[in-house]
């Protein structure tokens, strides 16, 4: 019973996390219509920026964490100006397979800068695990927990009461009305994919800081596109709580199902839950439902 | 608009092969491919071998996703499904290859029927989302189902024979590489001008529309996502014999978007620009290669950049030419002529 406990926490840390890197996905989908599926190169090189900041540079942690964020912004906006910017009418594979490009030629540029060895993220939380009484939670997904929690409160809050996280909705709503209403949708575009590559930045370093960083972190950006898929592509209590149920099962997948067939199910539970949801409900627990009938 | 280029039939307008010229150019390019292993090495000759399989699959890849608009991120996945049977056929029940390898075209088909099955539900991004999922969950199945693949010890695969003639170096290999990546582009090239093929196309511009004209999604939708597959099997199969040995690293994530990479950056529903795009993408990772390689007396360090760069010019590539050239290296390739045709008068 201890270990279901201990592992369905686990699951909840891990899924904050997540819903963190899911939020990415969706502040994206949300404004733009598009999958970002270099999200995983995204925190990959969130993780390797504030690294360098911090070992090399040495900065404090708060500085070096402000200075990721900046350069996360700028990335985002660099982005869609130059390339995605171009793509806007066009079909949707040409759209996925431009983010699938980038995320390549950004793993390269980061293998090329920073080499590829794993590294361990210097201490930058105190140690010390926490101690529920029931189960314990190491502090490196402990402080993953909080970074996500507060970085999922930051953005409710933002598109629920700023000026500009109202006309992002609107945009997300309808882009002509938006217009018509005086926001300026390019605007829009370029404050999503900043945003969204703010998102993934800080999961990169949450989890750079909970097991290290290497150049293939990045391949968790791909599982969880299962999250986003289960939340609903364009919903942000959709990532989050995507994102905790995803986290949940595939810790207790890993717990039930690796000795039955041999390790490695974790990896890939969350392929098997995506395509179970795409057969039931694709457009996952809280997405807009668009029904069309071939 | 080319001289004496004026037809009176739909079936002359359909013809692959448009003018004696073409005819004859044709056939000597058959004839230096006839003749090109007499004059090359062993390593131009893998290279060629590489290319006949990419391809195939890019080829098959075309029909689904430039043809009939179908995503799949997973045809990695069916080229190893086509590869482990064709291995496992040949292995276990000894089976001779020529049985093997449609055997192997045709498990794959069954595997991307059962792929293209969501595709009648979701599309667009949704589908995108269950070839990767089917990508990964395959990838599974071919480390961890240890009693049929042997998991990461992968399986060696005898050579292709026929009577007491093996198949077993590059230079003989290249023939059989050559005869299927010929039948697969002549089947292809042929498809698209069926009704099979305008079916594909009529679903790709707009499915609705499609299925009020009387074209059965449900049919030809599961149709391309079987002859793909298909190919991609047929493609594992030769790439299997070829390497003589089969593993799960063989087929992973990155392959499948190297085919989707050989289809955009040829041409997307052009059988023409998935041949080009199967070259170019396969020597463009070799030529770097190359060039790191002799910069190496100048910069010791270079070597050790060839695998990102490697990356990074992959991505580029993908990024660029789907921002500048859409329709890819057949359009290119299509002005480059007309240039000529109508050189120097082109207006």
């Amino acid at each position: 019973m201890d270990i279901l406990i201990q592992i369905i926490i686990t699951g909840i840390a891990t899924g904050g996390v997540y819903g963190l890197i899911a939020l990415g996905f969706v502040l994206i989908y949300k404004a733009t219509s598009i999958v970002n599926l270099a999200t995983g190169s995204f925190m990959t090189l969130g993780a390797f920026i504030c690294f360098t900041f911090i070992t090399a540079l040495k900065f404090p942690f708060w500085a070096a964490l402000l200075a990721t964020l900046v350069c996360s912004v700028l990335l985002g906006i660099i982005l869609e100006r130059m390339i995605l910017r171009q793509l806007i009418g066009e079909p949707i594979i040409s759209v996925v397979m431009v983010t699938i490009g980038l995320a390549i030629a950004m793993q390269g540029l980061t293998h090329m800068i920073w080499s590829p060895e794993y590294r361990s993220f210097p201490e930058i939380f105190p140690p010390d695990p926490l101690d529920l009484g029931f189960a314990v939670v190491p502090s490196g997904l402990l402080w993953g927990f909080i970074f996500a929690v507060a970085g999922m409160a930051f953005f409710l809050l933002f598109f629920k009461f700023s000026r500009t996280g109202v006309s992002m909705r609107a945009t997300a709503n309808d882009q002509q009305a938006a217009l018509s209403m005086g926001i300026s949708v390019r605007r829009i575009f370029a404050l999503s994919w900043s945003f969204g590559a703010l998102a993934a930045f800080v999961g990169g370093i949450v989890i750079g800081n909970m097991s290290g960083i290497s150049i293939y972190m990045g391949d968790i950006g791909l599982k969880v596109l299962a999250v986003i898929i289960l939340g609903g592509l364009d919903s942000i209590t959709g990532a989050i709580v995507g994102g905790f149920i995803i986290g949940i099962l595939e810790n207790l997948a890993g717990l039930y199902l690796d000795p039955v067939f041999g390790g490695g199910v974790k990896a890939v539970a969350p392929f098997f839950i995506l395509v179970l949801i795409l057969m039931i409900r694709p457009y996952g627990l809280f997405g807009k439902e668009t029904i069309e009938r071939v | 608009m080319r001289c004496a280029d004026f037809k009176e039939s739909y079936v002359k307008d359909e013809e692959i092969f448009q003018s004696l010229f073409v005819k004859c150019w044709l056939a000597a390019f058959l004839i230096f491919l006839l003749l090109f292993p007499l004059f090359a090495n062993s390593y131009v000759l893998y290279f060629a071998n590489m290319i006949g399989f990419a391809v195939i699959a890019s080829v098959g890849l075309n029909l689904l996703t430039g043809f009939t608009g179908q995503i799949s991120l997973g045809h990695a996945a069916f080229v190893g499904v086509g590869g482990y049977t064709c291995a496992i056929l040949m292995t276990r029940l000894e089976m001779p290859f020529w049985f093997a390898l449609p055997c192997g075209g045709i498990v794959a088909a069954l595997a991307g029927l059962i792929i293209g099955i969501p595709s009648l539900r979701v599309k667009g991004l949704y589908l995108c989302m269950a070839t990767l999922a089917s990508q990964f969950i395959f990838e599974f199945i071919f480390i961890h189902w240890e009693s049929l693949t042997k998991g990461i010890r992968g399986i060696n695969v005898p050579p292709p024979r026929i009577g007491s003639f093996a198949f077993d170096n590059e230079r003989s290999y290249y023939y059989l590489t050559l005869v299927f990546a010929l039948l697969a582009v002549v089947y292809g090239r042929n498809l698209v001008r069926s009704k099979v093929g305008r079916a594909f196309v009529a679903i790709r511009d707009r499915d609705l529309a499609a299925e009020i004209m009387g074209i059965s999604l449900f049919r030809y939708k599961l149709t391309a996502f079987a002859v793909s597959s298909f190919y991609a099997g047929v493609a594992g199969g030769l790439w299997v014999c070829f390497l003589r040995i089969v593993t799960p690293e063989h087929f992973p994530f990155h392959l499948s978007i190297q085919y989707l990479a050989m289809v955009i950056v040829g041409g997307l529903g052009s059988i023409l620009g998935s041949i080009f795009g199967a070259v170019f993408m396969t020597l463009i990772p070799e030529l770097l290669n190359v060039l790191t390689g002799s910069l190496r007396e100048v910069f010791p360090t270079a070597s050790k950049l060839f695998i990102p760069l490697k990356e990074v010019v992959f991505g580029s590539l993908i990024v660029i030419f789907l921002i500048f050239e859409p329709r890819g290296l057949a359009e290119i390739w299509r002005r480059i002529k007309a240039f000529f045709l109508l050189w120097p008068f082109s207006y």
